[in-house]
């Protein structure tokens, strides 16, 4: 059924509910996203607006039934991946969808060498792949590590936060996935580090092809890199449009409160605005 | 407002690397040869990249790191060479709040636990019915209920966890609290939050801070004195408004050009 103009990820009405013995919780309702084709989304709200939920619902990575409770649709390239079997989203993972997570220094294993790790990732997705040794080195070597053939037998402890984010985007890239989806990658880093990792994702992207979406809670560093946002409030969308329209004007008083409570350079003194209860009712 | 609550002279922390048996030990200098001063009422920012020696800065001047050279005045008095006993009174003085909300309170402590402990050790005779009520009105300061004393650090979010840090910052009534990365690990919403909270206190209570981070943006917001750190040495020092307007030292206008604009 996929024709030209289909999305690469169509998400349609997706629902996540978490249940346990005290009760029911929604994390997402009635969430519709689109991804194109080499399209960047960013997906932004606070902690607890259910965005990381639904990137891991994307490849059946939240907890089984009846913990969680997951209903929609979402296609890619036309699949419903709510329906694809455990071996057939085992088989997409990483070839088609690929993650990022946030802090660099608890999603790699401490006691193997970033080499062995990638390595691990190119065998399990690429069982064909004969020459998975360069393969590793290319992937390290395109997320711009220094002397990647020797650093492949470094361990995570030896390399700075921004290394490791960068290991874990070389692990991402080695299955040359269709989407990489980056949740919070910046978060845990500084500032000037933030901007590297955000730099290389648009090099990257430009290099091959594909599409992101970007998971954050700062305004801040999506401008200039995502080509649309979608803003999450408490498991809803509440506002949604191209990234730079909804900067200059947002329309939502939530877009509008995440948006100045940002300190800018330069700007008078003020006090900064913050979010609550009352403004979102509005 | 002019009277200088601090004055760091020349202060070093060099630690030794150790190269091997019968080799010499390499010396790391975390902090070179810095100087600076910070005035009654002030915020003084310090920014800085991490490893920059901004941290161990601020750990310092509480003596939580060890001072290879140098000396600190806290209101005219020499406090580098003094016991720990008679530097007791200036850990009263000098609070500290740090930059992860989920390792600095004890998971095993109950929240009135870790608010009364400065208390006990520094007010041990405080009557025990007093500590609560002092507990409950640090709780109301911060924007906690009281009636959330009783709970555990890993029932609240990150957010107010950092909330509990400052409570317990604020107990012993300092006059000076170095506040490390207090922002860093939270959303930006949140990150506002804290902020407007940090410059209420410091209005009610005539607080002076030292803030540490690696944020310019944030840093910018709420000094008015910054300092840029790199490599163990500051590069530049500047009222706010100045490093944002002419920043001078090349890595200052690194950091400002990692700030995002939009």
């Amino acid at each position: 059924m996929t024709t030209a103009q289909d999305p690469l990820l169509q998400i349609n009405k997706l629902s996540i509910t978490f249940r346990n013995r005290f009760g029911e919780t929604s994390a997402v309702r009635d969430l519709d996203l689109n991804l194109g084709e080499n399209e960047t989304v960013a997906i932004i709200g606070e902690s607890g607006s259910g965005k990381s939920v639904t990137a891991l619902s994307l490849t059946g990575l939240l907890p089984a039934k009846p913990a969680c409770e997951v209903s929609g649709e979402i296609l890619y390239k036309g699949e419903n991946l709510l329906e694809a079997s455990e071996k057939r989203l085992r088989k997409l993972r990483g070839e088609a969808i690929a993650y990022i997570f946030q802090e660099p220094s608890t999603s790699l294993n401490p006691v193997f060498t970033v080499g062995y790790q990638i390595k691990e990732a190119i065998r399990a997705h690429l069982p064909k792949e004969t020459n998975v040794h360069e393969r590793a080195i290319r992937a390290l070597d395109e997320v711009g590590i220094r002397e990647p053939e020797a650093r492949l037998k470094a361990y995570p402890f030896e390399m700075s936060g921004g290394m490791q984010q960068r290991v874990m985007i070389a692990m991402a890239l080695a299955c040359e996935p269709r989407i990489l989806i980056a949740d919070e990658p910046t978060t845990a880093l500084d500032v000037t580090i933030q901007k590297q990792i955000i730099d290389l994702l648009k090099d990257i992207k430009q290099r091959r092809q594909m599409a992101i979406m970007m998971i954050t809670h700062n305004f801040g560093i999506v401008s200039g890199f995502a080509d649309r946002v979608i803003v999450m409030y408490r498991g809803e969308v509440v506002e949604t449009g191209p990234t730079e329209e909804v900067l200059s004007k947002p329309q939502h008083p939530y877009t509008q409160a995440l948006i100045a409570c940002i300190p800018r350079l330069g700007a008078k003194k003020r006090r900064l605005t913050t979010i609550n209860a009352e403004m979102i009712k509005q | 407002m002019s009277e200088l609550l601090l004055e760091v002279k020349n202060l070093s922390v060099h630690y030794p690397v150790k190269q091997g048996f019968l080799k010499a030990d390499k010396i790391f200098k975390a902090v070179d040869d810095i100087s600076f001063t910070i005035k009654k009422g002030q915020t003084v920012g310090l920014v800085g990249e991490s490893g920059s020696g901004k941290t161990t800065t601020g750990r310092a001047l509480v003596k939580l790191a060890p001072i290879t050279k140098g000396q600190i005045l806290y209101a005219g008095e020499a406090i580098t060479n003094l016991s720990l006993k008679r530097f007791l009174p200036y850990r009263r003085k000098i609070q500290m709040i740090f930059q992860d909300p989920y390792a600095s309170l004890n998971p095993r402590m109950t929240v009135q636990e870790i608010i009364a402990e400065p208390l006990k050790v520094h007010f041990p005779h405080m009557k025990r019915k007093d500590r609560v009520e002092r507990v409950s009105e640090l709780l109301d300061k911060v924007g906690l209920s009281p009636k959330w004393r009783s709970r555990y650090p890993h029932q609240f979010s990150g957010g107010q966890r950092q909330r509990i840090n400052i409570a317990r910052a604020l107990a012993c009534e300092p006059e000076f609290i170095i506040c490390d990365e207090p922002v860093s690990a939270l959303d930006v919403s949140v990150q506002a939050q804290i902020v407007n909270l940090l410059q209420d206190l410091q209005e009610a209570h005539e607080l002076t801070y030292l803030f540490i981070a690696h944020d310019l943006a944030v840093v910018e917001h709420i000094s008015d004195f910054v300092l840029v750190m790199t490599e163990g040495k500051i590069v530049e020092q500047a009222e706010a408004e100045a490093i944002y307007k002419h920043a001078e030292h090349p890595y200052t206008q690194k950091l400002l050009s990692a700030v995002p604009v939009f």
